[in-house]
């Protein structure tokens, strides 16, 4: 990461209430190209809502969003997709009734001319599905099995792809390694390593202080729809970012309890 | 990262099917077998009825193209994740529309069926929009139309005519350009040429001597099986198609993942309309006058045949064609017990049945498809 780039993103004083709700309460976070940012915080801090203002599913109650040096105003979703923003919610955004390639494709369906009309390219679809979940260590029965008859770790599996594969600028992860067996952790880590070299940006939600030391170049804890604080990799240990995870004190006389197990 | 085995070779971990059995799990086997069944049962008790000759055939097929008209964009609405109660009340609505002001405004036809379409198209739009914008199930919204269209049916021609029936409507047809288009026949001279080398019996004596009794195919065949090609296409191999499984697979991940679900949904709710408005418009041509109690049921008439296709009743799962199957078992039963001379309450019997059975077998097959549990 050069700091003398302008960031890729840069969110101000985001706030979003839902009704009496505040889930964030003002929070600032900047993403350059090919750093991986990781967003810490305990349960309900809100690490996905802050997401979710980024990739367009939220307009924020108040703040700005710049999108490369440009206030960006998505309307939807669809707006932060075309705009090179691909997002892994925490719930996936599948749908287990339809197929895999359907899936990987959906809202991005690759389309295939024919005289004047356009139609849904179902063999290219199946071909690059079937390659990045290769690529990602998961072989599939095939690009029309439903993703109703996958296991949790291999529907998250598509959800990354996906998403890596249409994060043309901005990739951003909302816990996505919490279902996946070892192999598929590694693999999911290196891509993340993968993509940033490629001068991606990359938003990493998780619980798992090793795996955020693993892959995050700055590291901002959320507690209760606020910043604590944003650390560099290297001016943090584990465990300091540990405690300021779980909102300080606490841990250590639970930790303690616990035999330093956490 | 190591090498990672086992992807290049094939899965140890599957059985494998035989050919017959993996071309027998499609979701529109229920739909299939019925449609064998009631076939085989007709040819059995009604096949010396005429129920199979060209007169016969073309007598049920018009019946079938009319459930197959309206199960389409049931079909794809359903889909979508919606439905529309107000199907039935459409269709007589639109019929008085083009009736009142083809007949009591003498507004040339071509403009009457124009308007009327304009009308129920915007009528859909506004179901779908209340319901996406209210997050109201459509199963009410649409109950509330039901309502209101029928009302509005019956109250027009008693404060315009005092009677609810219009008619002259075949009159006022006459010479139009655009009325053809759903009352006239098409391929009549084929069937001319058939009646003459006698594949078609022919009238013996009367007026029509020497025509042959089916004299071409009504427009509203040709509709319902445009519409189906079009249904099917749409749904299977274009984007619009991934968008309508989507919305109604998963309203909320479909549309984190930038599919337009308000705008899809809308949309499915206009071609339900559309689709009433074509059955409404070829039945007023056909018989010269509109009713109010026109369409009455048809809804229900619609979703069974779409759930007898296949179609998962809470939206995302279906087949057009399944729900053309659907179409034409409710067809064939329907006619084919008034050709066998039974007692037409049986049509009700013999038709829970067949539904009771395509959902069974319906619902098999889909969880083996999509591993639901
Ligand atoms: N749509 C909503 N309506 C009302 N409150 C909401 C809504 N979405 C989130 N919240 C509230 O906002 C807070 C933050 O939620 P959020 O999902 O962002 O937490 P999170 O940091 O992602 O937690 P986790 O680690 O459990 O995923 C929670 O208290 C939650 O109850
Ligand atoms: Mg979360």
């Amino acid at each position: 990461m050069e700091s003398h780039l302008s960031p890729l993103i840069q969110m101000k004083h985001i706030e979003k209430h839902f009704g009496s709700v505040i889930a964030l309460a003002g929070v600032s976070v900047d993403v350059f190209a090919g750093e991986c940012h990781c967003l810490l915080g305990d349960n309900g801090a809100g690490k996905s809502t802050f997401i979710k203002t980024m990739s367009g599913v939220y307009k924020p109650t108040s703040g700005e969003i710049l999108f490369e040096g440009r206030p960006m105003n998505f309307a939807d979703p669809r707006d932060a997709i075309s705009a090179g923003i691909a997002t892994v919610h925490q719930h996936l955004a599948m749908i287990p009734l339809m197929s895999v390639s359907r899936n990987f494709f959906m809202g991005n369906e690759p389309l295939r001319k024919i005289g004047p009309m356009k139609f849904f390219d179902h063999e290219f679809a199946n071909r690059v599905t079937m390659e990045e979940m290769r690529k990602m260590g998961i072989s599939l029965r095939g690009p029309d099995q439903a993703v109703g008859t996958l296991s949790g770790g291999e529907r998250q599996t598509v959800a990354i792809a996906r998403a890596v594969y249409f994060g043309a600028k901005v990739l951003i992860l909302d816990e996505p390694t919490s279902a996946l067996g070892v192999r598929q952790t590694a693999n999911v880590l290196s891509t993340i390593d993968k993509v940033r070299r490629q001068g991606i940006g990359v938003v990493l939600i998780t619980h798992n202080v090793r795996h955020a030391m693993a892959v995050g170049d700055r590291f901002t804890v959320l507690n209760r729809g606020k910043t604590v604080g944003t650390a560099r990799r290297g001016e943090i240990a584990p465990e300091e970012l540990q405690d300021l995870m779980a909102g300080g004190q606490e841990l250590v006389a639970l930790e303690s309890s616990l035999g330093g197990t956490v | 990262m190591p090498e990672i085995s086992s992807v290049d070779k094939s899965d140890e971990r599957i059985k494998s099917r035989s050919r017959f059995r993996e071309a027998l799990i499609v979701p529109e086997l229920g739909g299939i077998c019925g449609t064998i069944l009631v076939f085989a049962f007709f040819l059995l008790t009604a096949g010396e009825s005429g129920m199979f000759n060209a007169a016969g055939v073309l007598n049920w097929s018009v019946v079938s193209a009319q459930f197959m008209i309206i199960a389409v964009g049931a079909c794809l609405l359903m889909i979508a994740g919606e439905f529309d109660l107000s199907v039935g009340s459409m269709i007589g609505f639109a019929g008085m529309m083009i009736a009142i002001f083809s007949v009591n405004m003498d507004w040339p036809m071509w403009i009457a069926i124009l308007v009327a379409f304009a009308i129920c198209l915007a009528t859909g739009a506004l179901n779908g929009w209340i319901c996406v914008r209210t997050g109201l199930p459509s199963f009410i919204v649409t109950l509330a139309s039901l309502f209101i269209l029928r009302g509005l049916t019956i109250f027009l021609p008693q404060t315009l005519e005092n009677k609810t029936i219009i008619g002259g409507v075949r009159e006022a047809a006459e010479g139009d350009w655009l009325a053809p288009v759903f009352g006239g026949k098409v391929l009549t001279g084929l069937f001319q040429w058939f009646g003459e080398i006698g594949v078609i019996a022919t009238f013996e004596r009367g007026v029509n001597k020497g025509m042959p009794v089916v004299d071409g195919i009504p427009m509203l065949i040709a509709w319902a099986l445009a519409l189906i090609v079009f249904g099917h296409v749409l749904l299977t191999k274009t984007r619009f198609g991934n968008w309508i499984f989507a919305s109604g697979g998963d309203a909320e991940s479909a549309r984190n993942s930038g599919v337009p679900v308000n705008r899809v949904k809308i949309m499915m709710f206009m071609f339900t309309a559309f689709c009433a408005t074509v059955f409404a418009t070829c039945q007023v041509i056909e018989f010269g006058s509109a009713g109010a109690d026109r369409g009455l049921l048809k809804e229900f008439e619609a979703i069974i045949a779409v759930v007898i296709g296949g179609a998962l009743l809470t939206g995302g799962y279906g087949s057009v064609l399944g729900a053309a199957l659907g179409a034409l078992i409710f067809g064939v039963v329907q006619q084919g017990l008034f050709f066998a001379g039974v007692e037409s309450s049986l049509f009700r019997v013999f038709l829970g049945i067949i539904l009771l059975f395509a959902v069974v077998l319906n619902t098999y097959i889909r969880r083996i498809i999509t591993g639901e549990k």
